[in-house]
């Protein structure tokens, strides 16, 4: 399904699974996002970064329909032609129709139920339909036992990829942080969706399992043509992996393309650092022309 | 070394001359503080005079009480709990120990002992004798352990506090006497219509309390109780009032033999045995039995389902659960009815045991039991809830059995009147030593290698 050539550099194939207009969020009187707009396209691993506070996670909750945004439209094209217009839906419709899957900033797992079950809650719908809405399932019809054969075995796919099969029977509360992450991934990703959104699937992660991280998601991408659209700081993360980055600031975009065209964007320099070293070596030696200015 | 090896005697030793002098000193403690306290006593005499009476048998029993008691707390009681917390420690490092066959086999040693102990009960005291613990303690604690399973549903597993449980079990009640009574239908007919009647208040109760959490959503369900027993109070044109409802028809056999007195299908005379009341109650014993099974087989299938795990998943993270496109409004709905109905059937099974149902029977200190037993068992354990249940009502039932009390605190003390303080102080002890009930730990509705149950300290108890 994903274009395996498709590297970010050289062609933009334009065919958006995502896309936001003329998005706004105001709580109150404050603007959180105003009028943004972007795409992201499908098979590709999209980006959202800005300094804290800059709006990333109010988008995520518009996307995935936890927030109802003040204007603006939010349209979401999946494979199949088929388009769903987000800002409209409730957020459960959001995952189970429009098959957008998120996780969130703090690491939200069913922690008492055991790593296998995490998984097989994130199946509800399609297990929900194999039994008859539970009806046939209380009489024992084999169909809801093939379902349930089904969707243990996709749960072990995925325990695999995560490298937590090992774990499978403990109680999720009782995984180290970075297996936790991994594991709200990973059951985003039983949900069967087509657009995946992460929200800082790195934060808290030491540099071998951000590598990990990395792996799993590029991994996700080949593997299942899964679209992604991630919140992180971690540099390493979003330059190695991500297509299209997308820059915020403020609720505004102030940047907008492949990371290399990003990194160098003097306004996203400006963003986090203030100014960059080079222009402050500018500065200092126009303060030093002026002092000698001065001195003649 | 030999200091080593000579430890343990003179430890042992040591620990005998400490426990003694320990001891001696609580005495001469004890003589101190009590001796003006307990040691003299001012009363007036016949003539109005203030005399000192000296008590110093009471004061030597004080004092030795004291010192024994220090004796043995040093010498044997101490050194018994420092052993038994070795050795608990030493049974977790070694787990591989099977468990005994009877905590294996509990679920089938109980269901078959509860299946005999009508039987027990008649061999035992005889047909008339037995009534009082197949109907008192069999029947009532099988009523609320139902009670509790039916509400562990909304409690335990969705995590949804309902304080106005009671409601569903009133109608359930009202729905059998009211039916039978103006229609003629049968218990059979009207046991599974009391159910569906009963979820059907569920979901109406279900609809305005969804979008509240956590205590408004008890203070809501509370209300819902209130509601329902004032309106069986005041509606008194349907329900008759205070006065209640009596005379309700009895069950019978599924129709083939019958408990009333005047029928010619009676299950006395069809057996030729002699007429006794004992027969229904145990037949009533058996129904219940079954209900409550059906209840926990349900339950059980149920969180093998995904609507049960739904409902687990809700209980521990409602947002998590939006996140994965389930339909939370559905589920809490399904949560809601479910458990009102198995309180309706139970409720339909107190209409035809009593004979007799008035509104007195529904209050909210009956919500409070059940939600207690729920929470004392263990929320989401079936198992730890039904001993809870035997434990909070039997134990209940059986301090009214308890005569020789009189002969230690005198004619006067009656035991029935202290059952709720009693009640309430066992709750209290039983919350401090398992915070988490008496079954604490999950088991887990699905595993790839092996069934580990999951401990206590990581389910949630739900936010609504």
């Amino acid at each position: 399904m994903a274009p395996e050539t498709n590297t970010a550099t050289d062609t933009m194939t334009n065919d958006p699974i995502l896309k936001v207009e003329h998005l706004s969020m105001r709580f109150g009187g404050l603007m959180a996002i105003n009028d943004l707009s972007f795409e992201a396209q499908r098979g590709e691993i999209t980006a959202l970064i800005g300094p804290n506070g800059a709006g990333k996670t109010t988008v995520f909750n518009c996307v995935t329909g936890f927030y109802k945004p003040t204007m603006g439209m939010i349209s979401m094209r999946q494979a199949s032609g088929k388009t769903f217009l987000l800002e409209r839906m409730p957020d459960f419709e959001i995952t189970r129709d429009a098959k957008v899957a998120r996780t969130f900033q703090n690491i939200r797992l069913f922690t008492g139920l055991t790593v296998l079950e995490n998984l097989l809650v994130a199946q509800h719908n399609t297990l929900m339909k194999a039994s008859g809405y539970t009806i046939l399932g209380l009489l024992g019809l084999p169909a809801y036992k093939n379902a349930s054969a089904a969707s243990i075995e996709l749960a072990k796919h995925w325990l695999e990829k995560a490298h937590l099969i090992e774990r499978a029977d403990d109680p999720a509360g009782d995984l180290p942080y970075g297996a936790q992450r991994r594991l709200e991934i990973a059951r985003a990703m039983c949900t069967g969706p087509e657009f995946l959104c992460l929200d800082e699937p790195a934060a808290g992660l030491n540099p071998r399992e951000s590598l990990a991280l990395n792996e799993l998601l590029t991994g996700i991408r080949r593997d299942t043509g899964t679209s992604i659209l991630l919140i992180e700081h971690d540099m390493s993360v979003v330059m190695e992996i991500s297509d299209h980055v997308v820059v915020l600031e403020y609720g505004q975009k102030i940047s907008d393309g492949t990371p290399d065209h990003v990194k160098n964007d003097p306004k996203v320099i400006a963003a986090y650092l203030g100014v960059e070293d080079e222009e402050v070596e500018e500065v200092i030696e126009e303060i030093e022309e002026i002092e000698e200015g001065g001195k003649h | 070394m030999a200091n080593i090896t000579t430890n343990p005697e003179s430890a042992g030793g040591s620990l005998t001359a400490r426990a003694l002098r320990e001891g001696f000193y609580a005495g001469i403690v004890s003589l101190g503080l009590f001796v003006l306290f307990v040691g003299l006593e001012t009363t007036q005499n016949i003539r109005n005079e203030l005399v000192l009476r000296q008590r110093w048998g009471l004061l030597l029993t004080f004092v030795l009480v004291a010192a024994v008691g220090r004796f043995l707390t040093v010498a044997y009681v101490r050194p018994w709990v420092a052993a038994r917390k070795a050795a608990a420690v030493a049974r977790v490092r070694d787990e591989s120990a099977p468990d005994s066959f009877f905590k294996r086999n509990f679920n089938a040693i109980a269901i078959v002992a509860l299946i005999l102990y009508p039987i027990l009960a008649m061999l035992i005291f005889g047909v008339q004798g037995s009534l009082k613990w197949v109907d008192n303690f069999g029947i009532q604690i099988l009523i609320y352990v139902m009670l509790a399973w039916g509400l562990n549903i909304v409690v335990g597993l969705a995590g949804l506090l309902d304080l106005g449980y009671v409601a569903f079990y009133a109608v359930g009640a009202y729905s059998y006497a009211l039916l039978s009574q103006h229609f003629g239908f049968s218990f059979w007919v009207l046991l599974p219509l009391a159910g569906i009647l009963a979820a059907f208040w569920g979901m109406i109760l279900g609809f305005p309390v969804l979008r509240l959490k956590g205590d408004y959503l008890a203070i809501v369900t509370l209300a819902f109780g209130e509601i329902i027993r004032l309106v069986l109070i005041n509606w008194t044109e349907v329900t008759r009032g205070t006065f209640g409802i009596s005379s309700i028809p009895k069950a019978s056999v599924f129709g083939i033999w019958s408990f009333d007195v005047g029928a010619a299908n009676n299950f006395a005379k069809v057996f030729g045995l002699p007429m006794s009341s004992a027969y229904y109650k145990v037949f009533l014993f058996y129904l219940i039995l079954a209900l409550a099974l059906l209840t926990a087989y349900v339950t059980i299938r149920l969180r093998r389902m995904p609507v049960g795990r739904a409902w687990e998943a809700l209980r521990e993270d409602e947002i998590a659960c939006r996140s994965l496109g389930i339909n939370t409004v559905t589920t809490k709905l399904t949560a809601f009815s479910i458990g009102a109905m198995f309180g309706g059937f139970a409720g339909s099974f107190f209409a035809v045991r009593q004979g007799f149902v008035s509104p007195e029977s529904f209050v909210f200190l009956e919500s409070a039991i059940i939600l207690s037993i729920v929470v004392l068992g263990g929320m989401g354990s079936l198992v730890g809830i039904a001993v809870a249940a035997a434990v909070m009502v039997g134990g209940t039932e059986l301090l009214r059995e308890m005569q020789f009390l009189k002969q230690i605190f005198g004619p006067d003390f009656t035991p029935e009147l202290y059952r709720m303080l009693i009640f309430g102080l066992a709750m209290v002890i039983v919350m401090v030593w398992k915070p988490r009930g008496f079954v604490g730990s999950r088991e887990p509705t699905a595993f790839l290698k092996e069934r580990k149950a999951v401990s206590g300290s990581f389910t949630k108890e739900g936010h609504g």
